[in-house]
């Protein structure tokens, strides 16, 4: 009697287990998953983990190598690099979210939009959606950036500006596949208004890309801080992020070499982390990529 | 017309739009600033004559339709206006810098087709071997590492360390070809490590999906070598894909250069725009922005029709 077994039929399993099949079946993304987590709850928690404020001077003890005191060593003024390196992963990862957060609220719009109602609003928008992919992005980010005002928030904006055209043109594709389903026509015969077949049938079902575009996205928009505050143009000082950490590392590049490879490599693992999740969840939402 | 002809005639129209629009979002920047431009233009401490006059001159007084067409049919003829703070024109400033930067960018994407493309026929040639995932593993953090961190790492490592390359500035290819390639040569690699990685990653792909097509298993069936297969058909079919791959990377890169530059101190256009915007000099960080944007346009538009008149399967 072998058929005793219960055997649920896929798509009904609990929650909890089609995440731990997952997870087994994943390997990659599972770790990307975990080092992101990891990464968060540094963050919210960098107060209790750090040893020192990121501020804090140690004067007698600038550009020090590592030691028990200063794991990581102290910057060319006195402050612990571990607690700055922790403090500023906070930073850029609200930098990250937030550049793709405006992105997909400018982008996903005017994405639906177009494609939804074609004609000469999907033409307008779609000239427009080429003609702002032809800026070079970090360019146009720095331009509008120094138009709008120096600084973190400011700089995230413009980041999102430039994915915004990205994401409507992701958007807009899946809208024209979608908005020839047939509960989309039996939601209007039902008196749907516009809006709402946008928000509750086209929207559900034209996001999935979108998803995993905003994923890999967030890799973009980390490396995209780092490069602005690099520059002077993103996070002010006393806030720190890894990018501005660099900034400082360039000066004493001669002295304290050391001094680069912690924010570096941890700008790196984060965008290396975005990336394995962006292509996981592909994998994972795409039903025409079952085996891999 | 053949149907060739009427394709590039209808991609080159379509240019026309795209470009009207992306000067017009360059030319908007400056609404963006907060306050009256007037003011802005004319610097701190300004009498109101002064701002008055710079109105005046700049025609601010006028509706933003009108400025934006004066602006446009003024750049046509060259004249983006002169900087706030050198007062050297602005076109002669992007004339002068932007070649540094065009030399760096090419340099990276030569490095990244030629590095790029051995890396890819190595991955596609065994196919989830454990070569193919090391490749793969390598391209993925090249697409993550920030690259003026891996300038940083290169300048440490190969000019403060072993002296191989120097470590900033650039020398102008027209006086000295090999210096300048000399003093390119970490910048262009540190610009290069996305474009490698794209570029193997594509062609790893296409590859892999040529070897499974029935005309290549046929080619196998008639005894015809992997080399000779991958050169004579593997590799001619997915040329043309690696066109649009190098289109694409050519924005990418020329973006990346404004870092770059800095950590290298190249005297190039991405410098230049860094510091204008750093010290309000708008009318340079506008100039720069739309000698980029138009370069971009017409290296799009160039791709797009080599595409065209290169691949036989569009008729």
């Amino acid at each position: 009697m072998s058929s005793n077994t219960l055997t649920l039929a896929p798509g009904h399993e609990p929650v909890y287990l089609r995440i731990l099949g997952w997870m087994r079946r994943d390997l990659r993304g599972t770790a990307s998953l975990l080092v992101l987590l990891a990464m968060v709850a540094a963050a919210v928690l960098a107060p209790w983990i750090a040893p020192y404020a990121p501020a804090d001077q140690d004067l007698a003890n600038t550009l020090a190598p590592p030691s028990a005191e200063h794991w990581l060593g102290t910057d060319d003024l006195g402050r612990d690099v571990f607690s700055r390196l922790v403090h500023g992963a906070s930073m850029s990862i609200y930098a990250a979210f937030l550049a793709v957060g405006i992105g997909l609220l400018v982008g996903v719009p005017f994405g639906l939009l177009a494609g939804f109602l074609g004609g000469w609003v999907d033409e307008v928008i779609s000239r427009c959606i080429d003609a702002l992919l032809s800026f070079p992005a970090i360019v146009l980010a720095v331009a509008v950036t120094g138009a709008m005002g120096i600084g973190l928030t400011n700089a995230m904006i413009a980041v999102g500006l430039v994915f915004a055209p990205q994401l409507a043109r992701l958007v807009r594709a899946r809208t024209l596949v979608v908005r020839r389903e047939l509960y989309v026509d039996a939601a209007r015969c039902f008196g749907a208004s516009t809006g709402r077949i946008l928000v509750r049938h086209v929207l559900p079902n034209a996001i999935q890309p979108v998803i995993v575009q905003a994923t890999l996205l967030l890799a973009v928009a980390l490396l995209a801080e780092a490069s602005l505050s690099f520059l002077g143009l993103g996070i002010q000082p006393p806030d720190v992020s890894w990018g501005a950490m660099l900034a400082r590392a360039y000066l004493y590049m001669e002295i304290a070499p050391e001094q680069m490879y912690a924010p570096g490599l941890m700008i790196m693992i984060t965008a290396l982390a975005f990336n394995a999740l962006g292509e996981s969840l592909r994998v994972a939402l795409d039903p025409t990529m079952k085996s891999r | 017309m053949n149907r060739k002809a009427k394709m590039l005639y209808r991609r080159l129209l379509q240019a026309v739009p795209i470009m009207i629009l992306a000067t017009f979002v360059v030319f908007s920047l400056m609404q963006l600033l907060p306050g009256d431009i007037a003011v802005t233009l004319a610097g701190e401490n300004a009498s109101e004559e002064r701002i008055a006059e710079i109105r005046e001159l700049y025609g601010l007084n006028q509706p933003f339709l009108v400025q934006y067409g004066s602006w446009l049919w003024h750049a046509i003829q060259g004249d983006l206006g002169s900087s706030l703070l050198t007062g050297e024109a602005v076109a002669e400033t992007v004339s002068r810098t932007f070649p540094t930067t065009l030399f760096v960018v090419v340099y990276a994407i030569v490095l990244s087709v030629l590095i790029g493309v051995p890396l890819g026929i190595l991955a596609a040639s065994r196919p989830g071997s454990p070569k193919d995932s090391f490749i793969m593993s390598v391209a993925s953090l090249g697409v993550a590492v920030p690259n003026f961190w891996l300038g940083m790492i290169l300048v440490l490592l190969l000019s403060l360390t072993l002296n191989l390359f120097p470590a900033t500035g650039f020398v102008s290819p027209t006086e000295d070809f090999a210096g300048a390639i000399w003093y390119a040569t970490l910048p262009a690699l540190a610009l290069s490590t996305g474009g490698i990685a794209e570029v193997a990653r594509q062609l790893r792909g296409s590859l892999v999906e040529i070897h499974h097509s029935q005309h290549v298993r046929t080619l196998h069936a008639k005894g015809l070598s992997p080399a000779k297969i991958l050169w004579k058909h593997g590799l001619k079919n997915v040329s043309v894909n690696l066109l649009t791959v190098v289109s694409l990377l050519f924005t990418k890169i020329l973006a990346a250069t404004v870092v770059v530059e800095a950590v290298f101190a190249i005297p190039g256009m991405g410098s230049a725009v860094v510091n204008a915007v750093l010290e309000g000099d708008f009318p340079l960080v506008q100039g720069a922005v739309l000698a980029m944007v138009v370069t971009v346009i017409v290296v799009n538009l160039t791709t797009d029709m080599l595409y065209t008149v290169l691949d036989p399967r569009i008729d």
